[in-house]
């Protein structure tokens, strides 16, 4: 009986293809020895900052930064989140494309970071519109353009400050956390590609 | 979906086999974020954010009236960007298109505007106003549809005739339009349109449509966007004010801005839909990086250029590997 429950086959479903050790390692192939490795738990790093500042600037409302300066450092706090996120994210890229860390299995893993990376340019973009200063003004008027000509505009209103507030605080925010969630879970589920020349004679010699 | 794994497939895809070697993740995530943190607090201390002021409608009627004015006129008129530019806003204009694609067209009218009547008539009635506006107002209010369109286009022709230059401005029967120009200068002069505009007749007001569209129809948004290195045909979009580094990852997306045919708005068809093209390229683009594992020729370039010799160096040199396998 118990095969059927929805529960009990999402709990066996997920210790066969995720169990805790697999989940937080405490050994990695010996190929997993390189500074690339670093970028995507940088990524989560600077994430995590991201999101931090941003609940701070949330509770104080969007123009308080304007007029604190403890609001402005925390405004900073974020844009260099932001930047370093970005910068850590890109070369997070370039070192899975040039290790083809599709391989194996693992295309759908490639597929949830660059999805992660394209909303991270829309998120990225509604918070520069929420600024409430020049910046916000001049980029709402000129980004309208491009979004109306393709219809898109109709939908998501670029010069609207209430619609891009709540889509940069609630919607953008949570679907990139879960899609960030479910690539790190993709990632340790089937576990780090290994090196483009390696095969079984490698692994033969380890036994 | 029933195709052969090659060997090194397989290999790739079946858990590590080979030797391991100690790694703490927990504790390499919590060095991770503290020094992002360290990072990012100093970041933020040593440059701070930028942050300038917005512009207002009372900065742009006291340091440009006659810019504030002529496009006050051409609101009326029905002349300027906002009047003439058609969905999502009103049925003025067919908006841009790829081919038969006209996606502007088809998205419809969702955030209508009345140049006239949202950017001036409202605003004028909105507020306890001179004998002189009042009478203007009644005067336009009763008038014909078309007996209003022919004064408004008749000033707002006799001022581009002259360049903007209102004192050189011939007489003519312009019915009440100077009057109302002149009563919204006045009140943008003194502050009360940004609220005007703001409230919008309502108690609580989240949607800043019509101030910003109002605001880009006239010549001092877009000279403040000049002066700030922010105009998209010199890479703008990438820019932030101030010296700080801006969206750089938007580059992809300013190229094509810079390059023939999407500079030249007169060449047909694609220079004069610059902005629809551009996006649907890059949605293509995108679509691109994600599919890249399937895209024939780039997905073999990291076998082809050896950067991964590099990034596996010490892996390779323990065990011996020389040359791609096969
Ligand atoms: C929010 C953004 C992202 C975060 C937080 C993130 C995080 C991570 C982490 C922690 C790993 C495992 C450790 C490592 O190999 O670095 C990983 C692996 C991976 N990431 Fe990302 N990533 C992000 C975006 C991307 C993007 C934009 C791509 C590519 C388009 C991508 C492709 C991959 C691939 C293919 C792997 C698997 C590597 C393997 O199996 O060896 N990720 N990611």
């Amino acid at each position: 009986m118990s095969q059927k429950m929805w529960t009990a086959r999402a709990r066996e479903s997920w210790q066969k293809n995720l169990p805790i050790e697999k989940l937080i390692p405490d050994t990695q192939p010996s190929y997993v020895a390189s500074w690339i490795y670093v970028f995507g738990v940088l990524t989560i790093a600077a994430l995590s900052m991201i999101v931090l500042s941003g609940l701070i600037l949330a509770f104080a409302g969007p123009a308080w930064y304007h007029t604190s300066s403890f609001g402005h450092w925390v405004n900073s706090l974020h844009f260099w989140s932001v930047q370093l996120f970005f910068a850590f994210m890109v070369i997070h890229l370039w070192g899975k494309f040039w290790m083809a860390a599709w391989r194996g299995n693992r295309f759908k893993t490639w597929v949830s970071g660059a999805v992660v990376f394209v909303l991270s340019i829309a998120t990225a973009f509604t918070g520069y519109l929420i600024q409430t200063n020049f910046d916000s003004q001049w980029i709402a008027f000129e980004a309208k353009d491009g979004f109306n000509s393709a219809g898109i505009g109709a939908f998501f209103n670029v010069t609207n400050l209430g619609q891009m507030l709540l889509l940069h605080v609630a919607f953008l925010p949570a679907v990139l956390g879960l899609l960030t969630l479910i690539h790190v879970l993709m990632v340790r589920k089937r576990g780090v590609v290994p090196p483009i020349d390696a095969d079984s004679s490698n692994t033969e010699a380890a036994k | 979906m029933s195709k052969v794994l090659s060997p090194k497939e397989e290999f790739d895809a079946k858990p590590w086999a080979g030797k391991l070697r100690k790694y703490d993740i927990l504790k390499e995530g919590t060095i991770a974020l503290v020094v992002v943190a360290l990072l990012v607090t100093s970041l933020a201390f040593i440059f701070g954010s930028p942050d300038e002021k917005s512009l207002t409608f009372k900065g742009w009627a006291i340091s440009n009236s006659d810019n504030f004015y002529a496009t006050t006129v051409q609101e009326l008129a029905g002349t300027s960007g906002t009047a003439t530019y058609g969905r999502p806003y009103n049925t003025n204009g067919d908006g841009l298109n790829v081919g038969p694609l006209f996606l502007q067209k088809w998205a419809g009218v969702t955030q209508r505007i009345n140049a006239a009547n949202d950017f001036v008539i409202e605003p004028l009635m909105n507020q306890v106003q001179s004998p002189e506006v009042k009478a203007a107002l009644s005067q336009w209010s009763t008038a014909t549809e078309t007996q209003r369109t022919k004064w408004a286009t008749t000033y707002d022709d006799a001022i581009t005739k002259v360049e903007g230059k209102l004192s050189a401005v011939p007489n003519g029967d312009y019915g009440p339009v100077p009057a109302l120009a002149n009563g919204l200068t006045e009140m943008a002069k003194a502050g009360a349109l940004d609220a005007a505009l703001l409230s919008q007749g309502g108690f609580f007001q989240t949607d800043s449509t019509k101030q910003i569209l109002f605001f880009g129809d006239g010549a001092y948004l877009d000279d403040a966007g000049t002066a700030a290195n922010l105009q998209g045909g010199t890479w703008g979009m990438m820019n932030e004010t101030g010296r700080y580094p801006g969206q750089a990852w938007l580059w992809l997306y300013s190229f094509w801005y810079q390059i023939p045919p999407f500079t030249n708005e007169d060449s047909h068809p694609i220079g004069a839909n610059a902005d629809v093209y551009i996006m649907v390229i890059m949605g293509l683009m995108s679509l691109g990086l994600i599919a890249m594992p399937l895209i024939p020729g780039i997905r073999s370039l990291p076998m082809r250029i050896p950067i991964h010799r590099g990034i596996w160096r010490s892996y390779y040199q323990s065990e011996g590997i020389k040359r791609r396998k096969r």
